[in-house]
């Protein structure tokens, strides 16, 4: 955090001043450990064995905020007697399909519930696109399953307050989490029981009434094969701590990029529609009615998915989108897999997709098997680029790698490239989206440069050419795009769409009038309210830009509400209603937060109290209430069909109900918690030439790579260098990629600190400065010595700062519920010197595939 | 500050200035006692937010003659009451960066090197592509007759260091034209 949000750590440091105690859970010790109390090298790829035991630790300690538990979560819930657990059936979970390589979820359900209709189910009977082994049959999404369709309104079926039935969530619990040891910590993460004991002390000594404890993760926790869950075991502990929804508390992801949570909330994602609605499915989602039929939640906000639906449809496709037409529903694209990045630059290789642009990413640098998006782009019959500087991903072509080692000709490589500069941020007007939900508008200073354009001008632009074109056209599939609402204002001498204007679409406006609505509970069904993006609905409620408020925070409260916009409503925590108690008064006065004023009826405190204002602690739902009325007014995840915190996911998650310690596809070690599944068995794995895999622990040729290598970031650089290699400040302050090892890994390859080393997978090698230190340091895991390598992946062959890009290093293996490739706890070889030039680079790498038994060449 | 009268040399200064370290009155010339900030005589400040990570910082941008001639923290802003990373505290270099490309070029199929293209009919070009491919690699309805409507023929990736309305336009307008890989680095 130190390193990579260096300006939000400020808050750590100052927290450590005022008492609180810092842990940092790293393989390399780095700024962040420097101010840490404590720093717990743990081996990569491990955490779910580590928070695990965390988990059983205050399981089998009774240290659960008990109260919290039984009332906020899930705890009590009795599950289908078909459920079977990894510790009944040697690591895998009821409904394995060995033959799919998937689950049949439907045993993970509450008892006496409907089998969820959730997307992992609909996904797993949804046809692959695309060539379609075995691995890639079937494919994951969380979207709206994660909520819990298929629940009945308010309470779950059956459930036991006492947490005594060995079939509620609170059991299965600890009986799947009895085996997750500080001695299996030692074994399986290289963690000493008396460092982890220390922790778990302080984990459970800063929880409960008066104090929270925060977890706070990045990449570090997505980049796996099973990354999903390590989240979720991480909210496991938070809710039996009783640490979500109250100040101190949570989960929280730092993000890297200024607007990565806007384009996950407006996604530029294939599998959603603004705001978390799900892209409808081909077959399935054949009409408005049954797409709102399987995605409608009985209980919670995810009740109201006709007015989410109907409001973006009216704001996309505006006047004639009419209840006759099912609100021109029937115009959206429709999924039938997985559509994700990495299938689709194989299908760049592979001839089905022949057009890409690419806006402000830097995908030959920043993406894993980088070398296979390079051959995808060759094969390209156009290409776009758009960027602030000539970056890799624009000139891959004329002087990339592959032109080195003779695999590309630039003259045999047909595809047309066209560069388009962009315009800063300084001279363009928008919100980004920090990585706490919050909207804040920066203003346009000057006018761009030359060329320089913003994406919302090529856009409007592009779109409104395409859209003159068509003019006339009577083809059926061009009435989606010249119905488009697409009359936005513009301004200057180059014609820039107003961007206040888009904000004002995103957050919503009655149709008769053009009124801006406050917020989404003013989004109607029926078609009078136009909405692109409901939980940014009020984002320019009263008429006005809320996100450009800057009223300085030294005149506000320290929650400090009239900064910018967090969605929703201008809600700084979610679920805070869970910071107070069942009778809505504060945990404690330490930490209250939101409480229920009796005297005016109503929900106030500190935020805006993320639940129905008027709603008391002592509501109970009629039978037949539907969306948040069907839950109770001490039910605080309003989100959730049932209105609890998750301990157990009964549907929504493709690779199970709970977490379990899988190794990463490449790992030095085998799986002590489960010896008879290494890996998490639904990962996505693509068997192709030109995505070759390392032989894992104990798979004949695994001892060519012997080591782990973790990827990652610097303070000095910013993701894939486009933003920071072309710039001479930081250029100067680290202008190598390096590769930190241990002193013990040096002595054992004879590496010099400040000279070359060759870093070498299945996929190719790279050469980095290496830095000798005592940051990093050999493991010992299951009795033998493991090390791990850190490489900082920033670097291409363009800019001031140039050099080998880590991510070549990497392949495609997937988390099947989000497809994120596992970035993080790969295994590798490192040798001393500079890696062969030109075609004797690929000997070099296909001498290591003949050794390792992978496949050899391209 | 300019004294008229005549200055002593910095190391007798030091000695008897009453600054011994020479970390005040003793350090200061003649020039940097001439010396005046940028942010002094800028036309206007700009409220915005830094473009790097996902903190979100506050920055005041100082304009003048259209130019924009510094870039600092923000001193209101709760979240980073006016502090900047070595990244952030970069961002004048970045948007004042003598290497940004700013026209408009095209590299066509098999040729060496770039060209310089109107942007317009770049604009013009790239429409006609996304048609052409649209066209071509139309899926109306699958092997069961089950409605598709979409293209796979071309995919984007991108929007992490975009604007919200930018990824609103983008998501809106492809959707539209029916294709359904529309990416970017929060997948990565």
């Amino acid at each position: 955090m130190a390193e990579c949000h260096p300006v939000g750590f400020q808050w750590v440091m100052e927290a450590r001043e005022r008492g609180a105690q810092i842990i940092h859970v790293d393989p390399r010790f780095t700024r962040t450990s420097a101010i840490a109390d404590e720093h717990v090298p743990i081996r990569v790829g491990t955490d779910i064995a580590f928070l695990g035991a965390l988990i059983n630790h205050v399981l089998q300690g009774g240290h659960e905020f008990r109260e919290y538990v039984a009332a906020y979560t899930n705890a009590a819930t009795i599950l289908d007697e078909e459920f079977r657990d990894t510790e009944d059936l040697a690591g895998v979970f009821s409904g394995w399909d060995e033959e799919s390589g998937s689950y049949d979820v439907s045993s993970w359900s509450y008892a006496g519930m409907e089998p969820p209709s959730a997307a992992g189910k609909r996904e797993q009977a949804a046809k692959a696109g695309g060539s379609g082994s075995k691995t890639e049959t079937s494919t994951g999404e969380q979207s709206h399953g994660a909520h819990g369709a298929g629940l009945e309104h308010g309470e779950p079926p059956e459930h036991d307050d006492t947490l005594q039935d060995p079939r509620c969530v609170f059991q299965v619990l600890k009986r799947h989490f009895a085996r997750y040891t500080p001695e299996m910590v030692e074994r399986v993460c290289g963690i000493a029981p008396a460092q982890f004991a220390r922790v778990a002390d302080a984990v459970v000594a800063n929880s409960g009434r008066e104090r929270t404890t925060a977890f706070v993760y990045s990449v570090g926790w997505t980049h796996h094969t099973v990354g999903v869950q390590y989240i979720r075991a991480a909210s496991i502990l938070q809710l039996l701590l009783g640490n979500i929804g109250r100040p101190g508390g949570g989960v929280m992801a730092l993000r890297g990029h200024a607007s990565i949570q806007g384009s996950t909330d407006i996604p530029t994602l294939y599998n959603i529609l603004p705001g978390y609605l799900p892209m409808p499915h081909a077959g399935q989602d054949t009409s408005l009615e049954a797409y709102l039929e399987t995605n409608t939640s009985p209980g919670g906000y995810w009740g109201h998915m006709r007015e989410y639906t109907i409001s973006l449809l009216k704001a996309w496709w505006g006047a004639t989108a009419t209840p006759e037409n099912d609100f021109r529903f029937d115009l959206l694209p429709k999924l039938t897999g997985d559509h994700s990045i990495y299938p689709a630059v194989m299908g760049m290789r592979d001839g089905d997709v022949e057009g890409f642009f690419v806006m402000g990413e830097n995908p030959t640098v920043g993406s894993a098997n980088a070398k296979l998006h390079r051959l995808g782009m060759a094969n390209l019959k156009w290409l776009v680029v758009r960027d602030l500087q000539m970056i890799e991903s624009a000139t891959f072509w004329k002087d990339g790698p592959e032109i080195q080692t003779g695999e590309l000709r630039t003259e045999d490589i047909g595809t047309e490239v066209f560069f388009l500069p962009a315009s800063a941020h300084t001279e363009k007007s928008g919100s980004f989206t920090n990585t706490q939900r919050l909207l804040q508008w920066h203003h346009k200073a000057v006018e761009p440069p030359g060329d320089c354009r913003s994406e919302l001008h090529f856009m409007f632009h592009l779109t409104r050419r395409i859209r003159d074109k068509l003019a006339g056209s009577t083809e059926p599939r061009d009435r989606a795009v010249l119905d488009l609402t697409w009359d936005y204002p513009t301004e200057g001498e180059h014609d820039e769409p107003d961007a206040e204007a888009v904000l004002k679409e995103i957050s919503g406006f009655e149709v008769a009038g053009g009124k801006a609505v406050d917020g989404y509970t003013a989004l109607k069904g029926d078609g009078s309210t136009a909405c692109g993006c409901w939980i940014y609905s009020g984002s320019y409620g009263g008429d006005a830009n809320q996100t450009a408020r800057r009223r300085p925070g030294s005149e506000q409260s320290w929650v400090a509400p009239d900064w910018g916009w967090a969605w929703p409503m201008n809600r700084r925590i979610l679920y805070n209603r869970a910071s107070a108690d069942p009778e809505g008064r504060p945990w404690s006065e330490r930490k209250r937060y939101v409480w229920w004023d009796e005297e005016a009826g109503e929900w106030t405190g500190d935020d805006v109290p993320d639940f129905k204002k008027d709603k008391a602690p002592g509501y109970v739902p009629d039978e037949g209430a539907e969306a948040e009325m069907a839950l109770r007014g001490d039910e605080p995840f309003i989100m959730q069909a049932d209105g609890k915190g998750w301990l157990y996911v009964p549907s929504g998650l493709v690779d199970g109900p709970l977490p379990a310690h899988y190794e990463p596809h490449e790992s030095p070690a085998r799986n002590a918690l489960y010896p008879e599944v290494q890996a998490n068995p639904t990962r996505q794995r693509y068997e192709r030439d030109d995505n070759p895999y390392n032989p894992t622990a104990g798979d004949p040729g695994s001892e060519v790579f012997p080591f782990a290598m973790v990827t990652y970031r610097i303070a000095e650089h910013h993701t894939a260098g486009g933003m920071s290699r072309f710039l001479p400040y930081l250029a100067e302050l680290a202008p190598d990629p390096f590769v930190e090892v241990s002193p013990e890994l040096a002595a054992l390859r004879g590496l010099e600190h400040r000279e070359w080393a060759t870093i070498v997978t299945t996929r190719t090698a790279i050469e980095a400065r290496v830095l000798v230190t005592d940051r990093m340091r050999p493991l010992r895991i299951d009795g033998r010595e493991v090390h791990t390598i850190g490489l900082p992946y920033h670097w291409g062959p363009n800019g001031l700062a140039s050099g080998d890009s880590a991510n070549d290093l990497l392949p495609f293996v997937l988390d099947r519920n989000v497809h994120i490739s596992e970035f993080k706890g790969s295994t590798c070889d490192v040798r001393r010197g500079r890696r062969p030039r030109g075609p004797a680079l690929l000997a070099y790498v296909d001498d290591y595939r003949r050794r390792a038994g992978a496949p050899t060449g391209p | 500050m300019a004294r008229r009268s005549p200055r002593l040399p910095s190391l007798l200064r030091q000695a008897g200035g009453g600054d011994p370290l020479a970390l005040g009155s003793a350090a200061k010339s003649k020039r940097s006692a001439s010396l005046k900030p940028r942010t002094q005589d800028a036309d206007r400040v700009v409220g915005s937010i830094c473009p790097y990570c996902a903190v979100g910082c506050g920055q005041k941008l100082y304009v003048k003659d259209e130019k924009v001639v510094q870039i600092e923290g923000d001193p209101d802003s709760p979240i980073s009451r006016g502090r900047l990373c070595p990244r952030g505290s970069s961002s004048l270099s970045l948007v004042t960066s003598p290497t940004r490309t700013t026209k408009a070029l095209r590299r066509a199929p098999h040729a060496t090197d770039w060209e310089e293209i109107d942007l317009e009919q770049a604009l013009d070009m790239i429409a006609d592509r996304v048609l052409e491919t649209r066209e071509r690699t139309w899926q109306e309805a699958g092997e069961d007759g089950e409605l598709l409507r979409r293209t796979l023929g071309f995919a984007h990736l991108g929007g992490a260091t975009l604007d919200n309305e930018e990824n609103y336009l983008i998501k809106k307008s492809f959707t539209a034209l029916g294709a359904v890989q529309i990416e970017n680095q929060a997948r990565i």
